[in-house]
């Protein structure tokens, strides 16, 4: 049996196949050039070949494929929003999540545990409420539980009046999933490239081509590839490549660290985030805990982990779940975020003719993996921006009309 | 931990200080265009590199402006504000043209 299945191993009748196709050499142009190989970049590449019918399509990663934040995140879906444009434009991704594994026939482990957004002060309890009858009007469910409901719902959590921050209720989001991010990567990924979209690792762009106001070429480190459209979905230097175009934007790059910690049993079900305390904290299915906090104090280009976050993070973990003082970090890490005004992104049309833009993703872009991925490729394709996006235009700092979303991660109100 | 040396201070703890910002030539409130103001409210720099940037000792409230490098970050140099604002900014309204005054009143008298 052993022998045989060596065997069988070693045959080079039976050579293994690559799920990723990767491309080869670079043509000389592309129909559509996606700069950015991550979550967003791959999904709106594999929804331009399959809705749209453009195979000419170039995804340059100066990485490697989901090695951004896309592999970084903590990997939470929801749609509990606060805005109307928020709730709609999360909805429609939770609605693309749950069909993915189908969709791509590739397993995201796609997970559904519930998502509770602790509230620790009376403001809190306002917001929790605001944002479950926007919910609600929207057809997303969600609502406001109080201590007796947690205390049952969520036996772990320390419900103690004890300690700094007391538990007075929370915002209950039945829908709230955890997923595998490498996966949703992997599959888009797969799935476009035998479409016949190219996919270049180790590809860095260097410069962008501008012609009356048009973008004509990118220059990379593999050479010049003349474009008929641009995307660019590079969360964490979305100011440095789009200065190549020629336009800054209102994005700050601010870490955004997490950890993990050595895998138990199963003993955490649903989601609990904390906007208060800045703590988010998932067990996956592999059991491990995977827990985020609030983003760095200060804006900068490197990706290095601090003790000061462990200790912050800690410090609100243990006080939520005491047990977890026992438990030991595996891994800690960070992303660079795009920290936009408003906590919103910036999509779709740019000063640049043909040059779109998909940023802005601070501390909720895995979320919308999806949506953004669809959207951007009919914008791309079609050349109008559809209304779902409209809201989150990059003209809208110019115009003074922000989103004030107030709904995103780590974010205190 | 991440010492910053405050010009006012000496050395203290990274974490006495808050980051306040780029700093950007403030355009004239009374000549500016909406689109430049906008640009100055919103827009980032967000250079990776070195930047000059807003930074407070919140214990002592002093505001002092740091140049810092964002890809390595290190704090290159710290100085007082006056180094670079050598005067303070007039935010006082200048004087409004003079109107012709034999336009008569659009409101009557005693509305507010």
């Amino acid at each position: 049996m052993a022998f045989g299945l060596l065997k069988y191993g070693l045959s080079p009748r039976y050579e293994p196949k690559r799920f990723i196709q990767e491309g080869g050499e670079l043509k000389s142009s592309y129909d559509v050039v996606i700069i950015g190989g991550g979550g967003h970049g791959l999904a709106a590449a594999y929804y331009l070949a399959k809705d749209y019918g453009i195979r000419n399509i170039a995804v340059l990663e100066k990485g490697w494929l989901g090695g951004g934040n896309t592999g970084r995140n903590t990997a939470i879906i929801r749609s509990n929003y606060l805005t109307p444009d928020g709730v709609d434009f999360y909805e429609e991704s939770v609605g693309l999540y749950k069909a993915l594994s189908q969709e791509l026939d590739y397993n995201i482990l796609y997970s559904e545990r519930g998502h509770y957004t602790l509230a620790h002060t009376d403001a809190a309890i306002r917001t929790s409420r605001w944002r479950a009858e926007v919910n609600k009007h929207l057809g997303v469910d969600s609502e406001v539980v109080y201590r007796d409901d947690l205390i049952r719902m969520v036996p772990h959590l320390n419900m103690s009046e004890d300690v700094r921050y007391p538990v007075l209720g929370a915002l209950y989001h039945p829908p709230g999933a955890i997923a595998r991010h490498d996966a949703v990567a992997w599959g888009y990924a797969g799935r476009a490239a035998e479409m016949g979209v190219e996919l270049h690792q180790n590809t860095e762009v260097t410069g962008v081509e501008v012609e009356g106001g048009r973008v004509v070429a990118v220059e990379t480190n593999r050479g010049r590839i003349g474009c008929g459209k641009v995307l660019q979905a590079v969360a964490g230097r979305s100011s440095v490549v789009s200065r190549m175009a020629g336009f800054d934007l209102p994005i700050k790059s601010v870490p955004l660290q997490a950890c993990v910690s050595t895998p138990v049993k199963p003993i955490l079900d649903p989601i609990i985030v904390s906007g208060s305390l800045h703590v988010y904290i998932s067990q996956s299915d592999r059991g491990e805990f995977i827990m985020g906090g609030s983003t760095d104090p200060y804006p900068r280009y490197q990706t290095s982990s601090s003790l000061d976050f462990m200790e912050g993070l800690m410090g609100h973990i243990m006080e939520l779940f005491p047990f977890m003082g026992e438990l030991p970090v595996l891994r800690q890490w960070a992303g660079l975020a795009d920290m936009t005004p408003d906590f919103s992104p910036v999509m779709g049309e740019t000063p640049v003719e043909n040059y779109y833009i998909d940023a802005g993703w601070g501390t909720w872009g895995f979320k919308a993996t999806c949506v953004s991925g669809k959207r951007m490729a009919e914008t791309v394709a079609t050349g109008r921006v559809p209304d779902i996006l409209a809201p989150f235009a990059l003209d809208r700092f110019r115009t003074f009309d922000l989103v004030g979303e107030k709904g995103a991660a780590s974010v205190g109100h | 931990m991440k010492i910053i040396n405050c010009p006012l201070n000496g050395p203290r703890n990274a974490q006495e200080f808050v980051h306040g910002g780029e700093v950007d030539p403030h355009p004239d409130p009374h000549t500016t265009s909406d689109d430049d103001w906008a640009a100055y409210v919103f827009i980032e720099d967000n250079r990776a590199g070195v930047v000059r940037e807003w930074w407070c000792h919140v214990p002592t409230a002093y505001w002092f402006i740091a140049e810092r490098d964002t890809v390595k970050d290190e704090v290159l140099r710290t100085f007082d504000p006056a180094e670079v604002f050598k005067e303070r900014i007039d935010f006082t309204r200048p004087p409004a043209p003079e109107k012709p005054a034999d336009k008569p009143a659009d409101k009557p008298e005693g509305s507010a």
